[in-house]
């Protein structure tokens, strides 16, 4: 489902003396089956432009273009249910949801809400319970005497289950140990392959950016900076720098690599492995510096 | 929605009622409470709202801004308006819709108390909005330092105030953040018939248990590992300031009794 941001501008709680501007002219757009990474510095406007993108907020100006719905500036949009259902949205420490008795029926609760029959739903979250690492046994327990990993997989799920066309996540493995983030980022590709997801990612890592994402877009002081190609953008060194951003670490290696050995590589390197291979067959290549 | 609310809210600036004495403020807003009873006809009601106003006005906060952020205060008004408007007997019978009689008197009575409501929330929004939190706290912790003698925990309570206080717009932050996450979820808050909104708040008050006591606890934790023991022997950095504007409000406020005593009827 294509996500087409028109000269969108927000301001929070506008007309009383908070009125904080977010968001100045965003032109954006997420075509269907792509999975975009929006990086940024602290404040510059990602998580407000993400809440746009399933109606959650309303542009006060510009508009927004879910799938078929148009959500303008200036008119009271209703019944966006059918809207939130294609646009599944993991927040920033999505375990502070978390609510009912059970994980089972915590997990069940969005589905249910969009008239998923309760069988179906039940299915889906045993179903992801067990995609998700955690287990068995978890799905009659109080969401509340988990650990915060296993919280945080409960609550992924809960939007997971929803199966939405959209899947939108906001430094979703924010706190997590290591192997934890590498698991669910793994099983967030996974699923955007899988089931043809159109995926936006919101990061401040540009090693996650770098190595899942296809599109990049800069937010920087409420304004969408540029767009490209990942590899594009992650080769221009100095757009990143003007907007205070680094490089993924793998190809600042390659940069430094490049630079020691006078040799050059053939591509930009995204992932540690894509620039093990990369440095492999230019050594064995036996390659002269230029 | 969250974001428009302004109880407990400050907002700096620099108008004559935002550099009051707080002891000053809060003295003035209590004393005022008591006053707003003495009015009893519409001489005395006008008077009390032209001073609310006046008051609103040396502030500097915007009416609309006030109003608005004061809405759901004005369903309540509305509510006791037309309780009174439809339960008090007396004077001539206006008009009857089915069996419920409006008489002159209940239409008096509905009109009075509510703006008696309304110039009360008014001023103690002013208090909130122009005096930050923790000189309210300093204020009220002064003025009932008398009642320390009768073993009032006076510093604990007003610091259990400013920790109330200091939290409403976090909490408020939260709700929000909570809501939006559960409407992602399907979950539909503002719409659909009562008893549908009623069973979408639980998804959103849980959670917001369960965070401000993990809140209470971090707090607790930070308290004690900074070495809070209690106000005994504690100094304060800053110091209240008594001035001659002070004296002059609490005096104009003692006139302003006066008046409306003298036109009350």
């Amino acid at each position: 489902m294509d996500i087409l941001l028109k000269q969108v501008g927000y301001s929070y709680a506008k007309d009383t003396p908070f009125e904080k501007r977010a968001l100045t002219d965003v032109t954006l757009h997420i075509p269907s089956g792509s999975y975009t990474a929006i990086i940024g510095h602290t404040g510059s406007g990602k998580s407000t432009v993400l809440q746009h993108l399933n109606a959650l907020l309303q542009p006060t100006e510009g508009s927004v273009l879910i799938g078929e719905r148009k959500i303008e500036a200036g008119t009271k949009a209703k019944n966006l249910r059918d809207v939130r259902k294609k646009v599944g949205i993991v927040f920033q420490f999505p375990e502070q949801q978390l609510f009912d008795e059970t994980v089972l029926k915590d997990i069940m609760f969005g589905p249910l809400n969009f008239g998923v029959p309760e069988e179906e739903a039940r299915r889906r979250a045993i179903a992801l319970v067990e995609q998700l690492g955690l287990p068995e046994g978890v799905l009659e327990k109080s969401p509340f005497d988990l650990s915060g990993g296993q919280m945080r997989r409960v609550a992924i799920a809960g939007v997971l289950a929803m199966e939405p066309d959209v899947l939108v996540l906001d430094e979703p493995t924010a706190g997590l140990d290591p192997r934890g983030r590498r698991e669910i980022m793994d099983l967030f590709y996974r699923l955007h392959q899988e089931k043809g997801l159109t995926t936006v990612l919101v990061t401040h890592s540009m090693e996650d950016a770098a190595r899942y994402a296809d599109t990049v877009a800069i937010m920087h002081g409420g304004k969408c900076v540029a767009t490209g190609d990942v590899r594009d953008v992650f080769a221009n060194e100095e757009q990143l720098g003007d907007y205070r951003l680094e490089p993924p670490r793998t190809v600042r290696m390659q940069r430094e690599f490049e630079e020691k050995t006078g040799l050059t590589l053939d591509e930009l390197a995204l992932t540690e492995e894509a620039l093990a291979r990369s440095i492999a067959q230019a050594l064995t290549e036996g390659r002269e510096p230029k | 929605m969250m974001e428009k609310m302004i109880f407990g809210r400050f907002i700096p600036g620099d108008s004559i009622v935002h550099r009051l004495d707080p002891r000053a403020k809060i003295l003035f807003v209590f004393l005022f409470i008591a006053i707003v009873f003495i009015a009893n006809n519409a001489i005395t009601y006008a008077i009390l709202l032209g001073f609310t106003l006046l008051a609103v006005f040396l502030s500097k906060i915007r009416l609309y801004f006030l109003i608005n952020g004061l809405k759901p205060v004005f369903i309540l008004m509305a509510f006791t308006f037309f309780l009174h408007l439809f339960f008090t007997e007396g004077g001539a019978l206006l008009f009857s819709v089915g069996f419920v009689d409006v008489y002159e008197e209940g239409l008096r009575q509905g009109i009075f108390i509510s703006i008696r409501f309304l110039v009360l929330v008014f001023m103690t929004s002013i208090l909130t909005l122009t005096t930050s939190p923790i000189s309210i706290t300093d204020g009220i912790e002064v003025l009932l330092g008398p009642f320390k003698r009768i073993k009032l925990p006076v510093h604990e309570l007003a610091l259990m105030m400013s920790i109330s206080l200091r939290f409403i717009p976090t909490l408020m932050d939260e709700t929000g953040k909570i809501l939006k996450a559960q409407m992602a979820r399907g979950s539909d808050i503002g719409s659909g018939p009562i008893k549908e909104r009623v069973k979408a708040v639980v998804p959103l008050l849980i959670p917001l248990f369960v965070s401000a006591f993990k809140r209470a606890e971090d707090l607790a934790t930070a308290m004690e590992v900074r070495g809070y023991r209690g106000g005994e022997g504690r100094t304060r950095y800053r110091q209240l300031n008594w001035r001659f504007m002070d004296t002059l409000s609490l005096l104009l406020l003692v006139g302003f009794a006066g008046l409306l005593w003298y036109f009350r009827s």
